[in-house]
């Protein structure tokens, strides 16, 4: 399969590419790693005119501690943070999960404002930001702003992201020695998740359980209420809308909504 | 596009279309047809090099993404006079093929799995290689080939760069 047409720019800093961004509008599409936009576009399901290659811009992967949060450069590639020393001491649960994204050659490509930006339901590492009640820092013309993970993802395929906006930025809580769980559910080991579950501090993220990562607030308000583990994980499910596919009808979403969140609350605890 | 790319030690200058992926730029423009393409999305590994030391699916990457890289396929790793590699030579030894579609990304990959790790189980190398599907299920053999390549030390993770005749 070949991509249509398109015209290649390589952006040599953030101002470039939003610049670039700019200029051609809805026409335009950023690609790091290229392992969410690339083979979209060898399906024809993506058709941008020009592609801004944003991979090559310095500095823009990093993991650092900055005051209470990590912070993280969205060109960081999912190897990187799998590895990341400071990401293993400060907020475990990220690089674990890095680790759980598809294959090492899929890791040693793939970046993480890329999985961010792209708002797939079923990404393991949105999951894991909003379970860990991050936010993502985006640049436009007029500068940068920071916008809660809980606010960023709107639907398939769709975020609070301005077109000519670039993700820059993701951070997260230090969350040291706190509990952590993930439990993800495949049908082989380099898939996406049928449904995955990120438990940390009491909050609990759900993949792949409607249009955009979800947390999973029936279970947390139960859990800070004193529900016990069984009781809280029993209403994972609420308020969700999981699809039907070849892998998994609704119902059984449902149900691994819920036996995944006793695990990962398990583990966590 | 005119992009550099040092394929198996050798830069070459080639003007390409920035919708020509990594997979066709080695086959059709380069002519080494080792590298297969098989499911075509991501999924099977069949067409996995290693670009810049990193194990890499060249289905799902742009010939003008690799300008400027150091790209080696398995055409590179035998030496002088075409002495099998140490990962090749165990692939042989341990009998790591069936139909041998899978085989030069399952060998690309294994390279990269001692790359991150000199001495892996037989469960740290089947996780190494989940990227890489064997059509004939001709797993257990190929996780032994790379646990025999891995006892012959460094030699079976290094990618060669300089030009082998």
């Amino acid at each position: 399969m070949i991509p249509g047409p398109f015209e290649y720019l390589r952006a040599g800093s953030i101002e470039e590419a939003i610049s670039a961004l700019g200029e051609h509008g809805d026409d335009a599409k950023l690609m790091a790693g290229g392992h969410s936009l690339l083979p979209l576009m060898k399906l024809r399901l993506a058709m941008p005119a020009v592609v801004i290659d944003i991979s090559r811009i310095p500095d823009f992967s990093y993991v650092r501690v900055d005051g209470d949060e990590v912070a993280i450069g969205a060109g960081t590639r999912h190897y990187e943070l799998e590895r990341s020393e400071v990401a293993r001491a400060e907020v475990p649960l990220l690089p674990h999960v890095a680790a759980r994204v598809g294959d090492p050659q899929v890791r040693h490509r793939g970046t993480l404002g890329g999985t961010v930006a792209h708002s797939d339901p079923a990404s393991d590492l949105p999951t894991a930001l909003l379970a860990l009640d991050g936010s993502v820092v985006v640049q436009g013309p007029d500068g940068r702003r920071s916008i809660p993970v809980t606010e960023f993802w709107l639907g398939f395929f769709e975020t609070a992201l301005e077109p000519d906006e670039v993700v820059v930025e993701l951070r997260v809580p230090r969350t040291g020695s706190a509990g952590w769980g993930y439990e993800k559910f495949t049908r082989r080991e380099n898939d996406w998740p049928i449904v995955a579950v990120a438990a940390v501090d009491g909050r609990v993220a759900l993949a792949n359980m409607g249009g955009t990562v979800l947390r999973a607030t029936a279970t947390e308000e139960a859990l800070a209420g004193g529900a016990s583990i069984a009781d809280a994980s029993a209403l994972a499910a609420e308020g969700t809308s999981p699809s039907a596919d070849m892998h998994a009808d609704a119902e059984y979403r449902r149900h691994l909504a819920r036996l995944l969140t006793g695990r990962a609350l398990h583990t966590a605890a | 596009m005119q992009v550099s790319i040092t394929v198996n030690g050798q830069e070459r200058t080639d003007d390409v279309e920035p919708r020509l992926l990594l997979a066709h730029y080695l086959r059709e423009v380069c002519g080494l047809k080792a590298t297969n393409i098989g499911c075509d999305t991501t999924s099977c590994g069949a067409c996995t090099v290693i670009v810049d030391g990193l194990s890499v699916k060249s289905c799902t990457v742009l010939a003008v993404q690799s300008d400027g890289a150091q790209v080696t396929t398995l055409e590179g790793l035998a030496g002088p006079g075409g002495k099998l590699h140490p990962m090749q030579e165990a692939f042989r030894a341990e009998h790591g093929l069936q139909c041998g579609f899978c085989t030069p990304g399952m060998v690309m990959a294994a390279i990269g799995v001692l790359a991150d790790n000199p001495d892996p189980s037989d469960r740290e190398v089947r996780e190494g290689l989940e990227g890489n599907l064997c059509r004939c299920t001709g797993y257990h053999n190929i996780v032994r080939a790379v646990r025999t390549a891995a006892q012959a030390g460094a030699a079976a993770r290094h990618v060669p760069q300089e030009r082998q005749s």
